[in-house]
């Protein structure tokens, strides 16, 4: 099935739960919302025309006025996929976890947890997965500002070894 | 006459701080300790190509029997704090070879958040290697070169900061 087909059927099932559409190529993804994430994902999961049976990436973006989380979707059965959003807003970003429907959200959902800030309701192990346990702050968010130092080690580079940001004039 | 001259010909003589850095720089062993990319080339450094065994240089898999760090490759600040714990698990004397742009000032990713910018940071370094990454021969002479820093040491002789280590770094 194409990519719009698939939507489609997604948009016929949930009607209102589908709040926007992009069939802009390479990737087609249509906006949902964020409460109806985990059914949206179930059906499409366990519906035998789609067979989405792998959530191929799920990633975070920071877009300033809003945190979007993004959902690439594949069937081993029928080799298609399609891409679902949802949008958050920046403050206290929150959406149900996908954990229970595809295993392998586990781990992505706690890199965009760690970097991003985005807290999975539900998820079973919410902890940081690349950052250190005792680091401040999710460090994709646009307003994240380096610490000075970490433990002591300053995040600053002296002379002689210009630091590469220095403009010349 | 001079007392050399008296001496029989399987006798040599020495000065017991060179006999001692003679024996410390041909017996380097250094910890099997990669971080990333650089990790490849000093693989390479320890294989029959290169052969670091050459200059007695041989990998160990403890930092307790390891004269030598390599520090190869991005160092994370996660892993500064690790990095640190291996240094101070070595037994003295230990030295420092920082291995490519990386662990020399941070390289590439120097304005990374999670990038600590050198290893000078924490420890301090005898050799620095530059390159990304470095070639086997590269990281040859920098052992090299540590090798003649090895030979520059005195030990009879303290230092007024107590350890044997006369050339300190950073």
């Amino acid at each position: 099935m194409e990519s719009l087909q698939i939507l489609e059927r997604v948009k016929n099932q949930f009607g209102d739960r589908i709040l926007e559409t992009s069939g802009k190529a390479p990737d087609p993804f249509v906006v949902v919302d964020p409460k109806a994430i985990v059914e949206i994902g179930r059906f499409m999961n366990e519906d035998p025309e789609l067979a989405m049976d792998c959530l191929s990436n799920e990633s975070g973006v920071d877009y300033k006025d809003r945190v979007e989380v993004v959902y690439h979707l594949f069937s081993y059965t029928h080799r298609h996929g399609a891409v679902l959003k949802v949008k958050l807003p920046r403050e206290n970003p929150s959406v149900e976890t996908l954990e229970n429907v595809w295993k392998s959200a586990n781990w992505m959902e706690r890199e965009i947890f760690d970097l991003l800030g985005v807290n999975f309701e539900g998820h079973s192990d919410m902890r940081r997965i690349l950052m250190p346990e005792d680091w401040i702050g999710h460090p994709l968010r646009k307003d994240f500002v380096e610490p000075a130092q970490y433990h002591g080690i300053s995040t600053v580079r002296e002379s002689p070894i210009i630091r590469l940001d220095t403009k010349k004039k | 006459m001079p007392l050399l001259n008296t001496l029989p010909d399987y006798v040599l003589t020495t000065k017991t701080d060179e006999l001692l850095n003679w024996m410390r720089k041909s017996s380097i062993w250094y910890m099997l300790f990669g971080l990333a990319c650089c990790a490849i080339e000093l693989m390479h450094t320890g294989g029959p190509r290169a052969d670091i065994d050459r200059f007695g240089a041989t990998p160990r898999a403890s930092a307790r029997q390891s004269d030598l760090m390599i520090v190869a490759g991005t160092l994370t600040l996660k892993m500064a704090l690790r990095t640190r714990l291996l240094y101070d698990q070595m037994p003295d004397p230990k030295y420092v070879i920082s291995m490519g742009s990386c662990a020399s000032c941070g390289g590439l990713f120097q304005l990374a958040y999670s990038v600590c910018d050198g290893v000078d940071k924490i420890l301090p370094v005898d050799v620095y290697v530059p390159g990304c990454p470095p070639r086997p021969e590269a990281l040859t002479e920098g052992l090299l070169k540590l090798q003649e820093k090895i030979m520059t040491e005195r030990w009879l002789v303290r230092s007024p900061n107590g350890n044997g280590k006369q050339v300190a770094a950073a």
